[in-house]
């Protein structure tokens, strides 16, 4: 019994930082309605500085200064993001916001490594809270009391700042209605970057909190992010009592989990978080959103078949693809294949994205599955390969008919941080269930058999299945249901006015994508000659992301440029530096700012702009008007 | 002058929806803007204050160019603005949407305390900590009225303060405007309703299709009849 008690303690003490950061996260998105995947790597920051402030500074006295004055310095740096980068952004569709700030997490990884070195680093015990209490022969650290006691004050706190202060009022009002606000005399800038760095306040403390208990290293960022994401998908997004709930729920969920499914504890947490999802899909304390703010939109031109001349010259386009064996060594095909699949996978997010207006950041899960489908069928099974390559993209399929049964119940960030967390927790069991797959060892030994085994022979069935793929999603857009699934993207309560099942169509646009995504992971497995826990991570969703970004959200073929442009740039640019990540972020960041519509789009415009135009408005003050 | 407009024009996206508008306010006066649904009156009110991003032309405030102004500026310098869905803060209470609208004392206007305004709507006074989600559409009217009080403007622009209200509670609105206009702030008024205006205002214009077509005292516009029954009749 003394062993539960002190396990749930445990959960209690762990959920203090879970609450800090998820508190920060939400007070954020109340008011400025981005979702900072940022926060993660602000977090991170705070345990670093505090790392090295706490080593420099002596003393009890220095210890508490050290953690204070860490998590003050991450909150000017907050600041300096949000004056820079943010103010930008704040009327950007969302999947440009989360984009931009995962863009700055990628950043930070680098920059932290090259400050603070790639080891993990030990950080001081907590002056006065070295020892431990004995609790019926079981060992509590005070620290973890201290923690515990932690949290409800500072609730209490956040709970007088926003209930008993001219500025708290400030910003539930403006939680509710930004415009009204400025209508009324307030200056929104000042209030948006006092309330960011709050909330990385909050997020840097909750970092600097954790160096007595836990290594500091550079993966801490997507660690808690992804759990920060589950707390607040379950307690609400802009609730603090919620995030505090949640929190506590989640860490306990851990606690314990580990005792029942000690591989797969992750379960225990999503099955709460779907029971959750299907009874309160906004939340245990969150209010049920307006419609969120769709992504396209920026654009007028409207989307149309191809033209026979254009026809003409996508087959001209593959005929030169296919050619590439003439002229090329095995490298290049090996680099060609990897291209040809990435198309694929690319136009599976794209027609997700574009065409359902469903952002999902956890695309990189079905790639995964499909892969892992493969592994089973021919590890396993001992199938031929012509077999489990029609097979293994279903384990992908079938992945998309579950999670995308939940996610589609939600929209704009909500689904974007439930993709995320999805992925993750298909990400875990990867990793934990080593007796299945492999964990971090994967599945080895998987390679095509004898008719597509050379490079040429590979890269030819590479490409074939390529073009049928995008041939196929072209076909469904200009379908009745890909008419369909554009009105549920565009107008979701006029779409159903109409008699449109609106969850159905985008549980089903879901379901193709995921299956098109197993796809392109069953010829990867094949390419590599194995699976990994990486072919569902976080990473490779954000390179899909940023490939149809790259290429256009907006337009009709923008993944497939933005596929072959990213990977060739990817594999040049990894051999050039070991900063890609820095590089890649800022170009992340850059293109979000700069050039939102991606490389397709500006040739559109190019081309459009060569047209006779209407005589443009005389503006007067620029700025794209608020979408709300 | 206390408030000029000149040349405003305005546009949601690719829409054109006011064109050339111009307005001028004395010091002290009670204007109305007159005109049917959808003729650009709440886009004028929304042009004037910078809620309309694509909006071009001169809007001068007490001496002051205002035109390239943002929302906040213009409204601290004691322009005032009523909106006509009243977007009262639902979660907030009575008090704080008070709060939100405090600005700080002006010279050249009324000096509004909680006191004052609870005075001007007796029924705020009785709900001071309701949520203002559990209010009835007039005393959300009264509120969003004493909300922008609270920012002491010498100016106020009242979008369709009698719109959906009911006759007992207009009366009501009416004797706090004149309350308003003793007190000597200037008020430009939009409306439907041309009785409610001729209670109030001493000049009005008449706008139609985003365009100004006419503007006169309160006197001239009843003595032609043809006007109102072009521009205005339903």
């Amino acid at each position: 019994m003394a062993f539960y008690f002190v396990q749930f303690l445990t959960g209690l003490a762990s959920a203090a930082s879970l609450f800090l950061v998820a508190s920060g996260l939400s007070i954020i998105f109340g008011v400025t309605r981005i979702v900072n995947f940022a926060h993660g790597a602000f977090y991170m920051l705070g345990a670093y500085v505090a790392f090295t402030l706490t080593e420099r500074f002596s003393g009890a006295l220095g210890f508490w200064a050290g953690i204070v004055l860490a998590s003050l310095v991450v909150a000017v740096v907050g600041v300096l993001v949000e004056m820079v980068l943010l103010r930008r952004i704040y009327h950007a569709p969302e999947l440009f916001q989360l984009l931009a700030t995962f863009g700055l997490t990628l950043m930070v990884q680098d920059l932290v490594v090259m400050i603070w070195g790639p080891n993990d680093l030990l950080g001081r015990r907590a002056p006065g809270f070295k020892g431990a209490v004995e609790f019926f022969g079981q060992n509590i650290p005070t620290y973890d009391l201290f923690l515990i006691a932690l949290s409800p004050i500072v609730l209490g706190l956040l709970w007088l700042l926003f209930q008993r202060t001219r500025w708290g009022v400030l910003v539930r009002a403006a939680t509710q209605d930004r415009d009204m606000v400025a209508a009324l005399g307030v200056n929104q800038k000042w209030l948006f970057t006092s309330v960011f760095a709050l909330g990385v306040f909050l997020a840097a403390l909750g970092g600097a909190l954790q160096i007595p208990r836990d290594a500091v290293h550079h993966a801490l960022d997507l660690r808690i992010i992804v759990d920060v994401f589950v707390v607040v998908v379950i307690g609400g997004l802009g609730s603090i009592v919620g995030a505090f709930v949640a929190a506590v729920l989640v860490s306990e969920l851990n606690a314990f989990g580990i005792l029942i499914f000690p591989k797969i504890s992750i379960i225990l947490v999503f099955l709460v978080m779907a029971v959750v999802l299907i009874v309160r899909p906004w939340g245990l304390f969150g209010k049920p959103e307006a419609a969120a703010r769709r992504t396209p939109g920026l654009t007028v031109n409207p989307w149309r078949p191809l033209t026979s001349g254009e026809r003409l010259a996508a087959w001209a386009g593959l005929a030169v693809a296919a050619m590439l064996p003439l002229v090329g060594g095995n490298y290049a095909l090996t680099v060609g294949s990897e291209i040809a699949i990435f198309v694929i996978f690319a136009a599976s997010l794209h027609f997700l994205m574009s065409v359902g207006g469903l952002a999902s950041f956890g695309h990189a899960a079905y790639f995964g599955l499909g892969a892992y489908g493969i592994a089973f069928l021919a590890k396993m099974a001992g199938l031929p390969m012509i077999v489990c390559l029609l097979l293994g993209p279903l384990l992908g399929c079938l992945g998309a008919a579950i999670f995308g049964f939940f996610a589609v119940q939600l929209s704009g960030v909500y689904f974007a941080m439930l993709t995320l967390a999805f992925a993750q927790i298909v990400w875990s069991v990867a990793f934990q269930w080593v007796a299945v797959t492999g964990g971090d060892n994967g599945i080895l030994g998987l390679w095509p058999e004898k008719w597509a085994a050379g490079p040429a022979s590979f890269y030819w069935l590479s490409i074939g299945v390529a073009a049928l793929a995008v041939a196929a999603l072209r076909i469904i857009v200009f379908s009745p249901f890909g008419y369909a699934l554009r009105a549920t993207r565009d107008s979701l309560l006029r779409s159903e006015a109409i008699g449109i099942d609106a969850k159905r169509i985008q549980w089903t646009a879901f379901v193709i994508a995921g299956t098109v995504a197993g796809v392109a992971g069953a010829l990867f497995a094949y390419l590599k000659g194995s699976v990994f826990p990486d072919s569902l991570g976080i990473s490779l969703s954000v390179d899909a992301l940023v490939m149809v970004l790259l290429g256009g959200v907006e337009t009709v073929s923008g993944a497939v440029i933005g596929a072959i442009v990213y990977k060739m740039l990817s594999i040049w640019l990894v051999s050039q530096t070991d900063l890609s990540k820095l590089v890649l972020g800022g170009v992340i960041v850059l293109m979000v700012v700069a050039f939102p519509k991606g490389i397709v789009g500006m040739l559109e415009t190019i081309r459009n702009r060569r047209r006779p135009e209407l005589p443009k408005p005389a503006v007067l003050k620029s700025g794209i008007e608020s979408a709300e | 002058m206390k408030l000029s407009v000149h040349d405003l024009n305005s546009h949601y996206g690719p829409a054109h929806i006011l064109f050339d508008v111009a307005l001028e306010v004395g010091e002290g006066e009670v204007v109305a803007l007159l005109g049917r649904n959808g003729a650009g009156k709440s886009t004028t009110f929304r042009s004037i204050v910078g809620l309309v991003a694509q909006r071009s032309g001169r809007i001068v405030f007490e001496g002051k160019d205002v035109s390239d102004q943002p929302t906040h500026t213009i409204v601290s310098l004691g322009l005032g603005y009523v909106p006509e869905e009243r977007r009262i803060f639902t979660d907030l209470t009575v008090d704080e949407n008070l709060e939100v609208g405090r600005q700080p004392v002006r010279p050249n206007a009324p000096h509004w305390t909680r006191e004052k305004l609870f005075a001007l709507f007796p029924n705020l006074a009785e709900m001071r900590n309701r949520p203002g989600g559990r209010m009835s559409g007039g005393e959300q009217q009264m509120l969003t009225i004493a909300r922008t009080l609270m920012g002491n403007p010498s100016l106020v622009l009242l979008d369709e303060p009698s719109e959906g209200l009911s006759p007992k509670i207009v009366e009501q609105m009416v004797a706090a405007i004149l309350t308003m206009k003793q007190a000597g702030v200037s008020i430009v008024l939009s409306e439907q309703n041309l009785h409610f205006a001729r209670l109030i205002c001493d000049r009005a214009y008449i706008i139609e299709r985003g365009r100004i077509c006419y503007s006169g005292t309160m006197a001239e516009l009843d003595a032609r009849p043809d006007i109102r029954d072009t521009h205005l009749a339903l």
